[in-house]
């Protein structure tokens, strides 16, 4: 292609498929700010990993103090893992109602998919609360601390996804799906299957490999 | 949005799909939760039972991790390997070369002071 461009007298670097991109202008819109949330979504990977580091090297300094295997209840945290998957599930319908513009079923799935995700919260809140009652809080050893940093701010970012999920439902409610709140939905889709994407790594390397050992 | 511009587009956001019928997107929203199921169901069994070798269990464990996680991705992200889907790729490839960079390094480095540095206690004894 490129010797054909040069044979046309043409710089090469306007080969066939680069003309195309320069008559059809700027990206729209849409691809723009889902793929400028996409990066930041990257970066609180990036954010997460250093946590997770942390933890993998801190998991056996105990000091002393109790092990994950004794205070782990994975009972809880299947149930956890299950609320928040059938809320990234549910959550994908409402992407669906949304791209029908179906404000009814959009409505639901957004409740159903806030009740999934307050229902991990109240487990989480409470396995905080118990562990910190039994004296295995965050200030016992670095292992506590870098677990209560992980999973916690794991949680932080659901609440703040709830607090969106929200924001999402009252704004369809009262704009209706115009182009810019689409676009919001897409983010707040994308944010909210990212967080089951970490959690798939939080309750793997956390829950299941801690309680192990 | 035109028909033209819908669909000589090079580029798809992260996030939407190619395909725009309900039921076809239904289905695949529908697998992943299935396949995500039976990962998950897979690795809560495979951490509690004995049936298994026991050193293979972490292994195991982050083998179907990563398994979920591409599930997760393609069914639920729509990261796909599409050729409108490079640009939403490449980003993901540099964010997972950063991961294993900055998780990979700190255990090899923690791992390798670990085995290096004299024990704490006679650290302490040597100072006093």
């Amino acid at each position: 292609m490129t010797a054909a461009a040069m044979a046309h007298g043409r710089d090469p670097h306007h080969a066939h498929g680069l003309e195309d991109a320069e008559h059809r202008g700027p990206a729209p819109k849409r691809i723009v700010t889902g793929y400028g949330f996409w990066i930041f979504i990257l970066s609180d990977m990036v954010m997460f990993s250093c946590f997770f580091a942390a933890f993998a090297v801190l998991s056996g300094k105990t000091a002393g103090g109790p092990h994950g295997s004794e205070l782990f209840n994975l009972r809880n945290v299947a149930i956890e893992t299950g609320c928040l998957l059938m809320s990234s599930f549910v959550c994908g319908m409402a992407s669906i109602a949304a791209d029908m513009r179906n404000e009814f079923w959009f409505q639901i799935a957004m409740a159903v998919t806030c009740v999934l995700g307050l229902a991990f919260l109240w487990i989480e809140f409470r396995e905080f609360a118990d562990l910190v009652a039994r004296g295995a809080g965050p200030s016992r050893s670095a292992f506590l601390s870098s677990f209560f940093t992980l999973v916690g701010c794991h949680g932080l970012h659901v609440s703040a996804g709830i607090l969106w999920l929200l924001t999402m439902m009252a704004q369809v409610f009262a704009k209706g799906f115009r182009a810019d709140i689409q676009r919001r939905f897409l983010c707040f889709a994308l944010f909210w299957h990212a967080l089951d994407i970490i959690w798939v790594a939080v309750f793997s390397i956390v829950y299941l490999l801690g309680s192990g050992t | 949005m035109s028909e033209l511009e819908l669909h000589d587009q090079a580029d798809v956001a992260p996030g939407d799909e190619e395909e725009v019928r309900i039921g076809p997107r239904l289905i695949g929203y529908g697998v992943g939760l299935g396949l995500a199921i039976l990962l998950t169901a897979t690795s809560f069994f495979v951490a509690g039972t004995d049936l298994v070798w026991q050193p293979s269990i972490p292994v195991a464990i982050v083998v179907l991790a990563i398994a979920q996680m591409g599930v997760h991705l393609v069914f639920f992200l729509h990261i796909t390997t599409g050729p409108d889907n490079t640009n939403n790729v490449m980003a993901l490839a540099f964010g997972v070369l950063i991961v294993v960079l900055v998780i990979g390094g700190s255990l090899w480095i923690m791992a390798n002071l670990n085995h290096n540095m004299m024990p704490m206690d006679q650290i302490m004894q040597m100072q006093r």
